[in-house]
């Protein structure tokens, strides 16, 4: 079994956001970034499923400007084989991407795509699903646990209700949570060893697939901040408060 | 041309989200139809034609659509979309597994979460965690938009009569077979509609010690919140999550306690009209947001707290 497991470049979940005062979005110079949490899941996942033993390759794709490539090769330090970076400039959005991901997929007929469940920058939560519909492959979305028997997977998935078990067959997307797993971290012989792992570039324009943006971004702004409160000395102090003052128990 | 909602229910009644993503449907275009999809759904297909907002029910029943996957839901919803503008749903799990699966059948960018119309192309939403506001305009001719439930109050429940026309279902997709679903069942209210909630963080310690919070939620007639922390470290179950990547809530109170607050946490609560923080550490973020804030031992407060209520004549609930 193949693994394609797709990765993006946010910027790091630890990062306090700043936007841009003449708000066409937000502060990304000489900040750090990060592989998207929930892709080093999904890249932690084909990785453990290799080792057991029941997948043959796992193959770390971005799709994104030149820096995008550090997250493959981040990859390729935990256990990916090797790299393919879409390089193209500017933001897409999240069909386009799938559109490209469609294009990887029929060069290199995995048996799975695995990805983050959502990214962290744009919070849209859709390449994985999307990426399923133009393939017309099954979909295991938010996905915290995965079992793969022969040429099926039994995934549970976590939704509002509670878990769901669902069973796909392959070839078939999973989009990771964060608990699927705990991403390993990339030790310095592996750091090394990466830098000699191959990395496919292409040009997003030689697939021959339309990315042009259908969506504007008019104004990006501060959400409305919060009035600073009180600290309050003891329990009773909070208690009245909540009841006379913010009258709200 | 008109706006297709998605019905949210679980075949015997509508889920309350519903009426959240009904009342965005209105505010998108007054002509409001909405689709229901499951397998003997004719009761919560009822209380969707009386919903004043709606003006027609289209319901599609079939064995295949009893579990709401997915890759069956959006054949129908993809050929049921050529009479309209829009297709709108709720952006919780059912709605985000669900719409990009449309969005891609139809070549249409997905507007994904909004929490404000702000006119038929153009809507405001979140991004990073919800440290910034997008303004965005889609140019697609067809728009496929999920809502933040929280941010749009609950339509009325009663007093209409729509329509209810039968659409005959798609093929089956055999690729995805459903297995089961262990929902976690609780008499407290639902956490992303519930007036008060009380959550947990790291600073629980334990699983066990969650009843000090569960006592306080019965008191106050709250939901069980708990940070990504207290979730991962296995002292509550995943439908508990408050955050980014768990539910978002906005409560009348929210009580932290033992979060430090992450900003992916307050992603999830940073709306709640009062916040209270009890946390040991003074300088944990969770207070840079908290309305009233207590730097106490939580093993301390927390039962303190509960005796403070006690005193109390009366309890909003």
């Amino acid at each position: 079994m193949k693994i394609l497991v797709a990765v993006k470049r946010v910027i790091d979940y630890n990062v306090q956001i700043r936007v841009k005062e003449d708000g066409t979005g937000v502060v990304t110079d000489n900040v750090k970034m990060s592989t998207n949490p929930p892709d080093d899941n999904a890249i932690e996942e084909a990785v453990k499923i290799k080792e057991a033993g029941k997948a043959t390759e796992v193959v770390a794709v971005t799709v994104g400007e030149e820096k995008a490539q550090e997250t493959v090769r981040k990859a390729l330090a935990v256990g990916a084989d090797r790299g393919i970076h879409v390089k193209v400039d500017g933001i897409l959005e999240p069909l386009a991407v799938s559109k490209i991901l469609q294009k990887i997929v029929d060069k290199e007929q995995p048996d799975l795509v695995f990805m983050g469940k959502q990214a962290i920058d744009d919070d849209c939560n859709q390449t994985g699903q999307m990426l399923s519909a133009l393939l017309n492959w099954p979909q295991a979305t938010f996905a915290s646990k995965i079992n793969v028997k022969d040429n099926k997977l039994e995934v549970t998935r976590e939704i509002d209700e509670g878990l769901e078990t669902i069973e796909i067959n392959v070839p078939a997307i999973v989009t990771c949570d964060l608990r699927l797993n705990e991403p390993r971290y990339a030790s310095l012989p592996n750091i090394m060893k990466a830098k000699k792992k191959p990395i496919e570039e292409i040009a997003a324009s030689d697939l021959g697939v339309d990315v042009s943006p259908r969506l504007e971004q008019l104004k990006v702004e501060e959400p409305p901040k919060r009035k600073a409160g009180i600290k309050v000395a003891n329990v009773a102090e909070l208690v009245q408060k909540l009841k006379n003052e913010a009258k709200v128990i | 041309m008109a706006v297709l909602l998605i019905a949210e229910h679980n075949n015997k009644e509508l889920r309350p989200f519903t009426l959240n993503a009904a009342t965005a449907a209105s505010q998108i275009d007054s002509d409001v139809h909405a689709v229901i999809i499951g397998q003997n759904s004719a009761d919560a297909a009822k209380q969707l034609s009386e919903l004043p907002v709606v003006k027609k029910v289209l319901s599609v029943e079939g064995a295949h659509y009893e579990n709401f996957t997915a890759e069956n839901f959006a054949p129908v919803i993809v050929k049921l979309a050529e009479n309209y503008s829009h297709i709108v749903c709720s952006a919780n799990t059912f709605g985000k597994n669900l719409m990009p699966r449309i969005a891609a059948h139809l070549d249409t960018s997905q507007v994904s979460d909004i929490i404000k119309v702000i006119s038929q192309d153009t809507f405001l939403r979140p991004i990073y965690a919800g440290n910034a506001f997008a303004t965005i305009k889609s140019n697609d001719a067809k728009k496929c938009v999920t809502i933040r439930p929280t941010s749009f109050d609950p339509c009325e429940s009663t007093g209409g009569s729509a329509t209810i026309e039968k659409v005959d279902p798609s093929e089956e997709f055999s690729n995805t077979k459903f297995i089961k679903r262990e929902e976690i069942k609780s008499d407290r209210p639902e956490l992303g509609t519930a007036r008060i909630v009380v959550s947990g963080g790291r600073g629980m310690q334990s699983g066990d010690n969650f009843k000090l919070i569960t006592e306080i939620a019965d008191k106050l007639g709250a939901a069980i919140g708990a940070s990504r922390a207290a979730v991962d470290a296995g002292y509550i179950s995943n439908d508990h999550q408050v955050g980014q990547t768990g539910k978002v809530v906005v409560p009348d109170l929210y009580i932290a306690v033992g979060i430090s607050g992450a900003i992916q946490h307050l992603a999830g609560m940073k709306e709640s009209k009062v916040i209270v923080a009890i946390n040991k550490d003074g300088e944990a973020p969770i207070f840079s947001v908290a309305d009233y804030g207590l730097e106490a031992d939580l093993f301390e407060a927390l039962p303190q707290f509960m005796e403070e209520l006690n005193k109390l004549n009366t309890i909003q609930k």
